[in-house]
This record gives C-alpha cells, sequence and structure tokens, in this order.
C-alpha cells in the first residue's frame, strides 16, 4: 500500500508544478498590468511604468521565461512574489487564507456529513416521506447556482431580522469590529451563519443524492443478505458491512468537489462581503494582479490534489482491496 | 430484416414510454418546452427593445420610457412593461427574454461541444489502452487540478473581446473530463465484446471501429450526459457572467441580469425575480429529463443522483 501512496503522492507533485506554471503563464498570457498605467491624466511616463512594472516582475517587455523563472524561483524559496501595488502576495495571502479556510472547512465538511447521514437514511427508508421531500428539494437546490443560493439566504435572512426585531443574522462582513472575548465568538458566529449554510446547503444536496445511490447498490448487494442470514439484526448489518462499503466512492466525490467548492466560495465571499481567496481572486483579475492570480491557482491546485491524495489514503483505509495491492 | 425493424421500433417505443410514465421527467419536459417557447416568441410579444443602441427599427425612445419619468416602474400590463423597468428604463421583460435566449443558447451548445470531445477522447483511450490511454487521462487529471471556473476567469479579458463563440468554445474545452472518463469505462468493457473484436479481425480501419460501433452502442449513456450537461453549462456560464467574466454588456445573460437586478432587489424585486426564477426552472427541468431519460434507457439504475 506504501509503494501505491507514494506514486500517487510523486505524481500529485508534478500535476501541482504543471498547474502552477500553467497557470502563471495563462494569468500572464491573458492579464495586461500595464492597462492600469495606460490612459491616464497627466499620462505617466513609459519610463517610469516599465520601472514599476520590472520592479514587481510584470513587465511585459521582458521575455515571459524569464518571467516565469523569477516567479518559480521565488516561489521555491517560499516568495509568491509582490502584488500590482508592490505589497507582498505572501502577506496578502496570510490575511486572507483564514477567512477562507474557516468557510470551506466547515462548509464542506457539514454538507458531506449531513449530506451522507440524509443519503443513508433516504435509502434506508427508500420512497418513504422523508426521501420523497428531500430528493426534491436536493434537486431544486442542485439546480439553483451557488450565487443565487447565497442571495436569496441573504434577503430571507434580512426578512427574518426585520420580523424578529433584532439583528440574529449578519449579512456583510466576517466580524464587527473592535469587539473582544466572547463578544466577538458570538459576533463571528452570527456573521458566518449565512456563508456557511449557502456552502453546505449545496453540499447535503450533493452528497445526499451519491450516497443514497451507492447505498442503495449496497443494500441490494449479496454480502448484506449474507450478514443477514449469518444472523446479524438489519441495524447491525447495515453499520457493519453496509455503511463502510456505501462511503467509499464518497471519499472520490469529496475530492473532485473540492475545485467546485473553491468556485463556489468566490461567489459565496464576494457577496457577503468576506475578504476571503476568492474575493481576492475577482479583485486580482480586475486589477491585473499577474502574481496573485498565479499564487491562488498554485493555492487552488495544491488544495485539490492535497484532497484527491486524502481521498486515496481513505479509500486504502477503508478497502482491502486497494489496501493489498 | 421485418422482424429486426420490429424490434428496434419496439425498443424505442418502449423507452418513449418508460419516458412518459415518469411524471417528474413530463413535469420538466412541459416545462422546458414553455421556456423555450417563451424565449423564442418572447421579443414579439413587446414593443420595446432589450438593447439600449439597438437602431435598426426599432425607436430609440420606445425604449426609454419618458412617460413614466425613467426607470423602475413595478411590472404592469397598462404601458406593456411585463416585468417592470430598471434603473435606466430598460424593459426587464425584454432583457429576461434576451438573456434566457443567449443561456439556453450557450448551455445547448456547450454540451453538443463537450459531449462530443468527451466521446471522441473517453471512447479512444479506453479502445487503444497502453500509451494512448495514460497520456489521455493524464491530461484529463491535470485538466481537473485546474477548476474550469479558475482558467475562464483569467481568460476571461482574451475572450470578452472576441464574442461569446469563443466563450462557448472555452466553456466546452473544460467541461468534458468527466463524461470522457464515463465513456473510457464503458468502452473499455465494450471493447471485449464479439462484435468489436470480429470488426477489428476484419481489417476495420481504427477510426471507424470507434465511430461505428463503439459510439453508437453508448448512444443511451451520450445522450443522457449530453443532457445532463446543459444543465451544468447554464450553471458555469450564468456564473461567469454573473461576476462580469462571461457574456458581457450590452450584450444581457441571465447571470448578468441577475448581478444589475441584486443591487437594489429589496426594493425593486422585478429586477431580480424574473431573470432568477427562470433560472432555477430551467436547469431544474433539465435535471429532470436527464434523469427520466436515464431511468427510461436503463431501468435497472437507481433514479435520483446525477449518473
Amino acid at each position: 500500500m506504501l509503494a501505491f501512496l507514494v506514486k500517487r503522492f510523486a505524481n500529485f507533485l508534478l500535476l501541482v508544478v504543471i498547474a502552477s506554471l500553467a497557470g502563471y503563464v495563462l494569468a500572464s498570457a491573458a492579464l495586461n498590468p500595464r492597462e492600469n498605467f495606460l490612459g491616464r491624466n497627466p499620462p505617466i511616463p513609459e519610463s517610469t511604468i516599465n520601472s514599476i512594472l520590472t520592479e514587481v516582475n510584470m513587465n511585459d517587455n521582458d521575455p515571459l521565461l524569464e518571467r516565469l523563472g523569477s516567479w518559480a524561483g521565488g516561489v521555491l524559496q517560499g516568495d509568491l512574489g509582490r502584488t500590482i501595488t508592490n505589497d507582498s502576495v505572501n502577506e496578502e495571502f496570510g490575511n486572507r487564507i483564514w477567512v477562507s479556510f474557516r468557510l470551506l472547512i466547515i462548509g464542506s465538511f457539514l454538507g458531506a456529513v449531513i449530506g451522507v447521514l440524509f443519503g443513508v437514511y433516504s435509502a434506508v427508508r427508500q420512497y418513504g416521506w422523508f426521501d420523497r421531500t428531500f430528493g426534491m428539494s436536493a434537486f431544486v437546490i442542485l439546480s439553483t447556482p451557488v450565487f443565487l443560493l447565497a442571495i436569496l439566504l441573504k434577503f430571507l435572512a434580512i426578512y427574518l431580522n426585520e420580523r424578529l426585531g433584532f439583528r440574529l443574522f449578519y449579512t456583510v462582513g466576517t466580524n464587527t469590529p473592535e469587539l473582544y472575548g466572547w463578544e466577538l465568538f458570538f459576533n463571528s458566529l452570527q456573521h458566518m451563519i449565512l456563508p456557511t449554510l449557502s456552502i453546505t446547503l449545496g453540499g447535503i444536496a450533493f452528497y445526499s443524492r451519491w450516497q443514497r445511490n451507492s447505498m442503495l447498490d449496497v443494500l441490494g448487494s449479496d454480502h448484506m443478505r449474507t450478514a443477514r442470514a449469518k444472523g446479524l439484526t438489519k441495524r447491525q448489518a447495515l453499520f457493519k458491512h453496509g455503511l463502510r462499503v456505501a462511503i467509499l466512492p464518497m471519499a472520490t466525490f469529496f475530492a473532485y468537489s473540492f475545485g467546485l467548492l473553491i468556485a463556489g466560495a468566490a461567489f459565496t465571499e464576494s457577496i457577503f462581503g468576506w475578504y476571503g481567496m476568492g474575493e481576492w481572486f475577482i479583485r486580482a483579475i480586475g486589477v491585473n494582479d499577474i502574481n496573485s492570480v498565479a499564487a491562488i491557482v498554485l493555492f487552488t491546485a495544491i488544495l485539490v490534489l492535497f484532497a484527491g491524495f486524502l481521498a486515496d489514503v481513505l479509500t486504502a483505509a477503508l478497502d482491502p482491496r486497494v489496501r493489498n495491492r | 430484416m421485418e422482424d429486426l425493424k420490429d424490434e428496434a421500433m419496439s425498443r424505442q417505443r418502449l423507452i418513449r414510454r418508460r419516458f412518459f410514465r415518469n411524471r417528474s421527467a413530463v413535469f420538466g419536459l412541459i416545462v422546458l418546452a414553455i421556456i423555450s417557447f417563451f424565449a423564442i416568441i418572447g421579443p414579439y410579444l413587446t414593443p420595446w427593445s432589450w438593447d439600449l443602441a439597438q437602431e435598426n427599427g426599432i425607436d430609440f425612445n420606445a425604449f426609454i420610457d419618458s412617460e413614466y419619468g425613467g426607470g423602475l416602474t413595478p411590472p404592469s400590463f397598462d404601458d406593456r412593461h411585463y416585468f417592470g423597468t430598471s434603473q435606466i428604463g430598460a424593459d426587464v421583460f425584454a432583457q429576461t427574454i434576451r438573456g434566457l435566449q443567449k443561456s439556453l443558447l450557450i448551455g445547448l451548445l456547450v454540451a453538443v461541444f463537450s459531449t462530443g470531445i468527451a466521446a471522441i477522447v473517453g471512447a479512444t483511450a479506453g479502445y487503444l489502452l497502453g500509451k494512448t490511454d495514460r497520456a489521455l487521462m493524464w491530461i484529463v487529471d491535470l485538466l481537473l487540478v485546474l477548476p474550469s471556473f479558475l482558467i475562464l476567469a483569467i481568460l476571461s479579458r482574451w475572450y470578452q473581446s472576441s464574442g461569446w463563440l469563443l466563450l462557448v468554445v472555452l466553456l466546452a474545452a473544460f467541461n468534458w473530463m468527466i463524461t470522457s472518463r464515463i465513456v473510457r469505462s464503458v468502452s473499455m468493457s465494450l471493447r471485449e465484446r464479439d462484435f468489436i473484436r470480429a470488426a477489428k479481425y476484419m481489417g476495420v480501419p481504427t477510426r471507424k471501429i470507434i465511430s461505428r460501433h463503439l459510439l453508437p452502442n453508448m448512444a443511451s449513456l451520450l445522450i443522457i450526459d449530453g443532457t445532463l450537461n446543459v444543465g451544468g453549462a447554464i450553471l458555469s456560464e450564468t456564473g461567469l457572467s454573473y461576476l462580469g467574466f462571461g457574456v458581457r454588456p450590452p450584450d444581457v445573460s441571465l447571470g448578468s441580469l441577475i448581478a444589475e437586478g441584486t443591487a437594489s432587489a429589496l426594493t425593486f424585486p422585478w429586477l431580480f425575480m424574473f431573470s432568477g426564477g427562470l433560472l432555477i426552472l430551467t436547469v431544474l427541468s433539465i435535471s429532470l429529463i436527464g434523469d427520466g431519460l436515464r431511468d427510461a434507457f436503463d431501468p435497472g439504475s437507481k433514479s435520483g443522483a446525477r449518473r
């Protein structure tokens, strides 16, 4: 198994390197930082623009390979370069990553766990009232784009706040400034509910549909009948022999859905005014900030592949067929 | 020959009957039919134009409603602004119809292209195996690492100036990977079947085996996936347009309309609710149809989740 994991890991590293280099090249080709300095009044002299751009390693007069080389060299030493306003990308990255992580980790974890539970319950009680009503709502949620879901949640929250007469939900930002201790904690929670919910709801709908399918397949399988035949109760058979097999495919979906999740975070963060990675990405494209865009692509590639690797490890841990390969 | 034809007909009829017995699939089909009909005849129902700068045939002044003193009038049948007017006095009905047309058209084209790419790549990899397979699947892996949303957003500067057809091509180019994996695994099992082997030993060239024998035998899979891909493509396009990375003003899509409408949607809900509602209904009906098709083609599969 170790050899299998090492091989997978090596492949992942290679993919990260290629993906991030491709990300840098694409960003350099599509974005034009020079544009930011043109058309100003009074006009900025060409030599000044050139020196500003050279300082942040975004001068399109330098050959692309040279810029790529110095960017990659910096990344290897842990330096992600300078933003278009000549600030440190690392610093910005450090400020924003926790904002996003809080949202993504809690949102995706809750979505996966609740989704799997609901999916299992739907499958066990197939065509029951829960299965039918929940199945239809999952369908509607899956047909609703993240941005629309987030906007609708926001409106619902504003309406509820008005009806309640006090602010239960906050719709903008991560927390109210100048609060400390428990006050800050509860205030942050109130800010977190809506963005987390808009990511979690999609996750619940997504995972529950898959889990229901995979659980139904397992419930009809021979080894479940054998487990019942050897005298286990339905519940014992379900937990000991059913769930373990039915959860396996979810690990892979979890990995693949991570890429989608990051895209989802871009919408959620910009709608709820969270200054996280997704919001940074949208802003960086708007101001032609090549190095910031490249840093976010690198971050995404690492996250997606890490999730993929984790899925492999999990599969190996749960599935003896893979483990003994 | 007669018998064979009879049997082909009966299978088709069987599938059709299974599909039309499925209540939610029929509901989806009816809703989608109404929406498409609405998208086609909509422009003839309103005297207003969606485009401020459009001068051919339509009176420029017809666009700005001077009688009501500019924009933000609620929906009303008296002045024929069925969905009300926007901040600058544009007719929301005309804009929504235009956005609906754009989103439907883009979704349809992207689904056709991406399913086509997926079929060719997946079948080639699954049939040839070996080095070709490894190379193609490695490309698939690589493209899955970089979320298509990120790549398309980065490239937006570049394709937005060259019109929406390039957006279609790019959306298709980054949307085929998962379907191609499924096609590959089906091809791998089909290639061991006798009729494929027979064709191979008779000297039928590879390209012909793939196009004449492999792909027709997974037509049902391709139809189902193609249908579901329409919904996915519409979601990607509206998402990009919402952030300003997709269809761009002066042209509109459902995504850009929703983005414009949300800013003041609490006080002026008509700016946002028609485009939002239509978007959800469209995608929902498409996924209901796709699900119904799967159940009809393959009654053994459990209905519900995608694929």
